[in-house]
């Protein structure tokens, strides 16, 4: 007899600028349901979310505004809903923006999102690997050298303890951060080929089993 | 350290996969989904595809072209040819490529790349210059390469980054489809001019090509059209000869 869970339909947070289809795409590769939401109702129906992002801050944090979502979304958090950010999905969770001073992120992480210093050529895009601050659900399976795709200008540039992983660009950044049901990425996960796969397949495995976050916290640090 | 990429390229006449040379005597090569697929699967770090027909009855069908590759791909798409506005290259976008590319539209109205700019960012607008040779400089080619412009392409390609253009897409017109190399000379120009990415894309025949269009080229990305998908060059083989060469690569 083969013992199954109940599969968990992961929510994606639609804004008009998002990478959308393309994690959409992705996860229906790996079998995993995936709803469109655009209504805080939707929202608060949510089991699991992912915030994907291509384009600009500003754009972003009115998008939700107007559709009344910043509020569901601060809740699903505060709640425990496992949320996955992805690339701008992850700037969002900060506090604000260089590249647009005037509209306020969500403020789940108290640091300013930062343009990278223009000594190495911008935006940062392509394919590069990253160094590994702490355990985390997310990389499990993935080889230490492993390649992520990057496409950004602006980085976090410190998310303390949450931080997971670094990238290097002219400046450290944070390349993925997790604390408690929250998970980001700066690198598109939905691009990066087999290992993205895998990072993806992990949030939704952490999304299913529903795991107590205290683990996320208590694992091991310096394994870089 | 981020690695040099190695991109095929599809050009397509809107439907199929279509080839010449220098931007002549097309023939057909193949499905695009179906090389899109084997591409992802040996190891390719992105793809393009571009419609260098352009024609306005083939849109619908590049799009549909567009969705059909993206559905393939787990590494980014990029596509182009002929987009001219910005909901022409929302509609590429919406069909599930990353990037697009402009090249005679943007000369024609540079502001074109600042509206994209705008709406899409800068991460997703590539700049295509097809350049070719003409008295001691550069010249940017329109049209598929048949129209000179006159424009300097290294001064192009400076505007075009300052009015948005996030990625170059660099076509040596006197390289193109001749196998003779890279043209090292102007992708290293080019790639000191700018501060964003420079792709390196006209006359690649062997691995040595790309080796020297990252070393002397200084290109972010190498691309190519024919020699993969004749398997003349097979894509892990190169990328693993690169590795070899202490070139930074993504291997699968």
């Amino acid at each position: 007899m083969v013992c199954r869970w109940v599969p968990v339909k992961i929510t994606l947070v639609e804004y008009d600028a998002g990478n959308l289809p393309s994690v959409e795409r992705a996860l229906a590769r790996q079998d995993v349901q995936t709803v469109r939401a655009a209504t805080p109702d939707a929202i608060e129906a949510a089991e699991a979310l992912i915030l994907p992002g291509v384009g600009h801050f500003g754009q972003l944090m009115r998008t939700l505004g107007a559709r009344g979502l910043t509020a569901p979304l601060r809740q699903a958090i505060s709640r425990g809903k496992p949320l996955l950010g992805i690339c701008l999905g992850l700037q969002a969770l900060f506090s604000a923006s260089d590249e647009a001073p005037g509209d306020p992120g969500l403020g789940l992480f108290a640091g300013r999102v930062t343009a990278l210093p223009a000594t190495a050529k911008l935006p940062h895009m392509g394919w590069n690997q990253l160094r590994r601050v702490r355990e985390s659900v997310l990389f499990e399976g993935v080889p230490a050298g492993a390649y992520f795709y990057f496409a950004h200008t602006y980085a976090a540039l410190d998310a303390g303890e949450a931080t997971v992983a670094i990238c290097d660009h002219a400046a450290p950044f944070v390349a993925a951060l997790a604390q408690d049901n929250l998970f980001a990425v700066q690198f598109h996960p939905e691009k990066s080929g087999d290992v993205g796969a895998r990072v993806l397949a992990n949030f939704v495995a952490r999304a299913v089993s529903g795991e107590s976050v205290k683990a996320e916290r208590t694992t091991g640090k310096g394994t870089s | 350290m981020l690695a040099r990429r190695i991109i095929p390229c599809l050009d397509t006449d809107g439907e199929r996969v279509v080839k010449g040379v220098q931007f002549v005597n097309l023939r057909d090569a193949g499905d695009p989904a179906a090389l899109a697929a084997r591409y992802n699967r040996e190891g390719a770090d992105e793809l393009v595809v571009l419609d260098i027909t352009a024609s306005r009855d083939h849109r619908t069908t590049f799009v549909q072209t567009i969705r059909r590759v993206a559905a393939e791909l787990a590494i980014p798409l990029t596509a182009g040819g002929g987009i001219s506005t910005v909901d022409q290259g929302r509609a590429v976008l919406r069909a599930g490529a990353d990037k697009l590319t402009v090249n005679t539209a943007a000369l024609r109205r540079p502001e074109l790349l600042t509206e994209l700019a705008a709406e899409f960012g800068s991460q997703a607008v590539v700049l295509a210059i097809d350049a070719k040779r003409a008295d001691g400089h550069w010249e940017a080619f329109v049209r598929g390469g048949r129209d000179s412009t006159g424009q300097d392409a290294l001064a192009w390609a400076r505007e075009g980054v300052a009015r948005g253009a996030g990625e170059i897409l660099l076509t040596s017109m006197d390289r193109d489809g001749t196998r003779k190399g890279f043209d090292l000379p102007l992708t290293a120009a080019i790639s000191r001019a700018v501060t964003v990415p420079v792709i390196a894309s006209g006359g690649a025949d062997s691995p040595s090509d790309f080796l020297d269009v990252f070393v002397e080229g200084c290109a972010d990305a190498a691309l190519a059209a024919s020699i993969f998908h004749d398997a003349v060059q097979g894509l892990g083989e190169l990328k693993r000869f690169l590795a070899s060469r202490g070139v930074p690569i993504r291997l699968v």
